[in-house]
């Protein structure tokens, strides 16, 4: 086993790629936001021209394997480390209190991560699928998934889903945001709180604004 | 018997330096063919077995904690003396010395104390060396505070955590020397018995605390560093697990044990809440450097403290002794804490304390600095009694804390058996009758770090040591009276619980051997001892088997031991018809209360040889000469 | 006061152990929580019940020896605790109090409430000192430290090996443990010289020993009877992974 591949199989590795994935995987939950705001305040041809560059220009392609990988990755370190944690403790407490020194999310990142991802999977069929795969017609040129999107937000209960998902993603945000610094090691008390400030910023921001576009899409289209 | 104690001829300061140099030494090859048996991993111990391992011995480490980081020394407190004069106050050796020698009450042999000064230098580059976090001044140097009995600065410290800090130093490099496989560690394990063969030590028999085996062990020396006896009180500042039994077996097997009375009663502790205490918590003396003691003016005052004006109190430390003040030794401060509760100018709901009052230390310095000083002896002292003292004046009440006598040794730390030495507050050596505020962690590491290395060298080098290994007869007969011994105790299944006889036996040496003996009290006492004795042997109960974790048997085995030791105590007490140090006889004593010692009949130390069970034991004195120190009437006034 | 006991009983490493229930009168409230057993246990001798084994020393917050799990939390209500220095008055007549061990893969119970934590002292053993003879150390003033430094170092140092760390932890995770003195060691200039490898060697033990991984939850540094901060986890972040991209041993 070489130097490389130790370190990443050693406890603090598998950490140090979950923190490097997770905060990958917030810069890209920003980007896509930016995106899909346009849902709300730009044309449906905008939209959809911006939906073929982000498919088609070969280095936003490039870095979609990244993130398909780093989506992998989060995931399946996710649950290695938390069969490994399983396993440290084969006989449970018969009366635990854990909330007098923790916060609900940061004992629930792999219940919160997995509904994220059950949430992903949905997500991209609906979507990601469609566009490369599916059938959509074309409008001016372009696919047009700002249609398909207008269809899907039209059932209340896919935008409930939407907006539970995003709540998952709020919490799991909450405690990854700040969790992965401390993971690489950056705690330091000029920016710890900073750093945790920007987490609960990002963290309610970011899933907030996510949740409103099914919203307000289900509101002005219905 | 004639005690040698092998004192090296030539002026007090280059006894030590002359005598490394007569010392045999092991070559480097041959180190490797010796064992060496170190029993306990407090501060002598770990530093003793892991400096040995060092030099290339192949060395057996038992505790009977789980781990050796756990040995009592890891609760010391305030700090450690070092003569390095850094304040430039005026310290020195010979200053180190000859405070060591006039606090013990000129019952301690110079030699050995001078030996403690000098190498007591060595200790803190050692320590520092190893990442022990002292306390720093801003400009980066080690910072030093005052205790009792020095009007100099030379103590070392780590916020009131010192033992600990040493203790882990002291067992990170004994960690090392396990690692590196120099040091087998044996942890839940409590050694019963030393093992004679050829009227040499040459091994121990030891229980598995877990699994209850019996287990013998072979070596060519046996090193014994299973500190104090002062639960032999019950109550003490001492852990729960802190026991005699080890020392008291090799005093079965002809080791003399030297001045078992002189015991240390540390005059700030937390006084008793109750029958439940299970031990006494003491504050460190470094409180002392800023805490005022003081008592009500009026008996039985029974005002809030916040409400006795100033006139009104009695800051009776300091108008008796005006020079050192709060910082008396501890035996001076206990004895007059006493005398005030039995005047009856003590304070709290028992009568049975005095205040140690922070409120002008807080004013002096704000309450920052106060805190950073002393903060974790504040909060234990909260967690404990429910009061802040930041607020109000701490009650104290002087407690057991240490034990000046141990095991006789010569000044190579070898008890009157061959091949079996004694190190740290098991043997009696450096404190006389009363040991000086952060002395303990200087000669447990002392002992271990730069004495034994030496002196056991010349033992293995010139001791004709056969080999020896666990199938030897002696070993099946020890292992056999260790068995016996702990089936008897299995087998009385009587009424009376081990705890129950443990806090008679306390309370008995505590109200007649304790801070304040007298003829009378001690003759009752020793009846009163035995009959406890006897009782204990026909009505104990110890529930469940000897082939398993079984805490009871531990603590009755234990107990066992402090009965015959309580008796022992007694009789040194009643033997010596002075007083000196922390042995108070009320019958000798100064105008002034002050103790009186009788330089012409006992300047000695006595020790005392076992010779048989309940039979008298026989008293061996090793005359003291005091050649540079000029004996004379303690005075802090 | 009266109390209602549910105690972990376990004959040995072997067997399986469950809860048993005592009841335990006339409790005073200045009694600590060890002294509370004690009373309990005179209480079961007398009744020809075996008493109940649980490691305990210097009872005065130090030793580290202490170790029950009360009321679900890791030496019991109060932060900043010691078992030994809890006292009954943080309980109300009446309660119902479960104590248990503490519970991970590598802290076997060797009975009742005795658990085996000797994983610690190997991880100390392969890197958990300065590899400094007896006899070969400079004046003690030569290396002058920063009292920031040093007091940065003496807070991590603190740690009392308890493993309250690891029994609180949610993954059973000795990150706060290994981190205290990898922090001390590294920040202090004497440490300097094997900080790269002790790092890594002590990290390479605390995972073989398997303990579970740190997933910043802070219940460790929450429940730690001297406060250890987290922020020696993530120093240790930093030392281990700059000394596995820069070290020289591969």
């Amino acid at each position: 086993m070489s130097w490389f591949t130790e370190t990443l199989q050693s406890s603090l590795g598998k950490k140090l790629l979950m923190a490097l994935t997770g905060l990958f995987l917030i810069i890209f939950l920003i980007t896509h936001l930016a995106g899909n705001l346009q849902l709300l305040y730009g044309t449906k041809d905008d939209f959809n021209q911006y939906a073929k560059f982000m498919t088609t220009f070969p280095p936003i392609k490039a870095v979609s394997y990244l993130l398909y990988a780093s989506i992998l990755g989060h995931a399946v370190y996710g649950l290695m480390l938390t069969l490994k944690n399983r396993q440290a403790r084969p006989v449970q407490y018969a009366y635990n209190q854990p909330t007098a020194n923790s916060t609900w999310s940061s004992r629930n990142m792999g219940i919160l991560g997995t509904m994220i991802l059950i949430f992903l999977v949905i997500h991209m069929k609906s979507f990601w699928y469609e566009m490369h795969w599916g059938a959509i017609p074309e409008v001016n040129g372009f696919k047009d998934l700002h249609g398909v999107t207008v269809e899907a937000f039209k059932s209340p209960l896919y935008v409930l889903f939407y907006v539970l998902a995003m709540a998952a993603l709020a919490f799991h945000l909450m405690h990854g945001f700040q969790s992965a610094f401390q993971s690489l090691g950056w705690n330091h008390p000029k920016y710890t709180p900073l750093i945790q400030a920007l987490g609960t910023g990002i963290s309610l921001l970011i899933p907030a604004l996510f949740a409103l576009i099914p919203v307000v899409m289900l509101l002005t289209n219905s | 018997m004639i005690l040698d104690s092998k004192i090296p001829a030539g002026p007090i300061s280059e006894k030590w330096s002359k005598h490394k140099f007569n010392l045999k030494l092991v070559n480097p090859a041959n180190k490797r063919k010796f064992e060496v048996i170190v029993v306990g991993s407090g501060l002598a111990g770990a530093s003793a077995a892991a400096s040995l391992a060092e030099l290339g011995y192949k060395v057996k480490c038992y505790c009977f904690q789980d781990s050796p980081r756990r040995a009592h020394s890891i609760a010391a407190q305030g700090g450690i003396n070092a003569a390095k004069n850094y304040p430039n106050d005026g310290d020195s050796v010979y200053r180190l010395f000859y405070d060591t020698i006039k606090g013990g009450d000129y019952r301690a042999r110079e030699a050995n104390v001078h030996r403690l000064a000098e190498v007591s230098v060595n200790i803190i580059d050692q320590c520092v060396a190893q990442g022990v976090p002292f306390a720093r001044e801003y400009g980066g140097h080690l910072d030093n505070r005052s205790f009792g009995g020095a009007q100099v600065s030379r103590t070392f410290y780590s916020r009131g955590m010192t033992g600990q800090q040493l203790l882990l130093g002291a067992y990170s490099a004994l960690s090392r020397q396990i690692g590196l496989g120099n040091v087998q560690m044996f942890t839940r394990t409590e050694m019963l018995d030393v093992v004679m063969v050829d009227g040499q030590a040459r091994g121990i028999i030891t229980r598995n605390l877990v699994t209850g085996a019996i287990e013998k062990h072979a070596a060519h020396a046996v090193c014994l560093a299973t500190g104090g006896y002062g639960n032999v009180f019950y109550l003490s500042t001492n852990a729960r697990g802190s026991n005699v039994t080890a020392a008291w077996r090799a005093h079965k097997k002809g080791a003399l044990f030297a001045n078992p009375c002189f015991t240390q009663i540390h005059p700030t502790c937390i006084p008793v809440s109750g029958d439940h205490q299970s031990k006494l918590t003491l504050m460190s003396e470094s409180l002392r450097n800023d805490g005022r003691v003081w008592v009500p003016k009026a008996k039985g005052d029974s005002r809030r403290p916040e409400d006795i004006p100033e006139d009104e109190r009695d800051y009776y430390l300091e108008r008796i002794y005006p020079s050192f003040g709060n910082l008396v030794p501890r035996d001076v401060a206990s004895r007059n804490a006493k005398q005030m509760c039995d005047d009856g100018r003590g304070v709290g709901a028992s009568g049975l304390a005095v205040y140690l009052d922070f409120s002008d230390a807080i004013k002096r310095l704000g309450e920052s600095v106060v805190k950073q000083k002393y903060g974790n002896l504040f909060d234990m002292y909260q967690q404990i009694t429910g009061e802040n003292p930041y607020k109000t004046p701490m009650r104290m009440y002087p407690a057991v804390h240490y034990t000046m006598g141990g095991l006789w040794v010569d000044y190579n730390l070898m008890t009157t058996v061959p091949g079996l030495y004694a190190l740290g507050e098991s043997n009696f050596s450096d404190h006389g009758a009363n040991r000086l505020g952060a002395s303990a962690l200087m000669q447990g590491l002392a002992d271990g770090y730069f004495v034994i290395p030496f002196t056991i060298g010349d033992y293995l080098a010139s001791a004709n040591l056969k080999p020896v290994k666990t199938d030897h007869p002696a070993f099946a007969e020890a292992e056999n009276n260790v068995r016996d011994r702990i089936n008897k105790l299995l087998s009385i299944k009587g009424k009376l619980t081990v705890k129950e006889i443990h806090q008679k036996l306390g309370k008995i040496m505590w109200d007649y051997c304790g801070m304040a003996r007298s003829e009378e009290g001690l003759k009752h006492a020793k009846a009163l001892i035995q009959e406890l004795k006897s009782q204990f042997w026909n009505d104990v109960n110890v529930l469940g088997g000897g082939e398993e974790l079984n805490q009871s048997l531990e603590h009755a085995g234990r107990l066992a031991d402090f009965l015959e030791l309580g008796e022992l105590m007694v009789d040194d007490a009643l033997h010596r018809n002075e007083s000196c140090g922390g042995h108070f006889r009320t019958e000798y004593q100064t105008e002034e209360n002050e103790a009186k010692r009788d330089d012409e009949n006992f300047c000695y130390v006595a020790a005392w040889e076992y010779t048989g069970d309940n039979a008298p034991e026989n008293l061996h004195k090793e005359p003291l000469v005091f050649e540079n120190v000029k004996l004379s009437q303690r005075s802090y006034k | 006061m009266n109390l209602t006991l549910k105690v972990w009983r376990q004959k040995n490493n072997q067997e399986y152990g469950r809860l048993e229930t005592y009841k335990i009168g006339d409790i005073s409230p200045d009694m600590s929580f060890l002294e509370m057993l004690d009373v309990l246990n005179e209480d079961l001798t007398r009744k020809s019940i075996e008493p109940i084994a649980f490691d305990h020393d210097c009872r005065e917050g130090v030793c580290g020896m202490c170790s029950l799990y009360i009321n679900g939390r890791a030496h019991g209500p109060k932060f900043g605790t010691t078992t030994c220095q809890l006292h009954m008055r943080s309980f109300k007549d009446g309660d119902t109090i479960v104590i248990e061990p503490w519970r991970a893969r590598a802290f076997p119970v060797l009975r009742d409430l005795v658990v085996d934590r000797g994983a610690f002292d190997r991880i100390m053993q392969k890197g958990g000192f300065v590899s400094v003879d007896t006899g070969s150390a400079p004046d003690a003033n030569i290396i002058p430290i920063p009292k920031p430094v040093a007091e940065k170092a003496m807070d991590a140092a603190a740690c009392i090996g308890c493993g309250a760390c690891v029994a609180a932890c949610k993954n059973a995770s000795a990150m706060l443990f290994v981190s205290a003195k990898v922090s001390q060691l590294a920040l202090l200039p004497q440490g300097q010289v094997e900080r790269q490898t002790r790092v890594e060697k002590m990290v390479a033990q605390m995972d073989k020993e398997g303990f579970g991984n740190c997933s910043n939850t802070g219940a460790c540094s929450a429940e730690c009877p001297k406060e250890i901060s987290v922020e020696n986890i993530a120093r240790m972040n930093r030392e281990y992974f700059s000394a596995r991209l820069t070290g020289t041993e591969i």
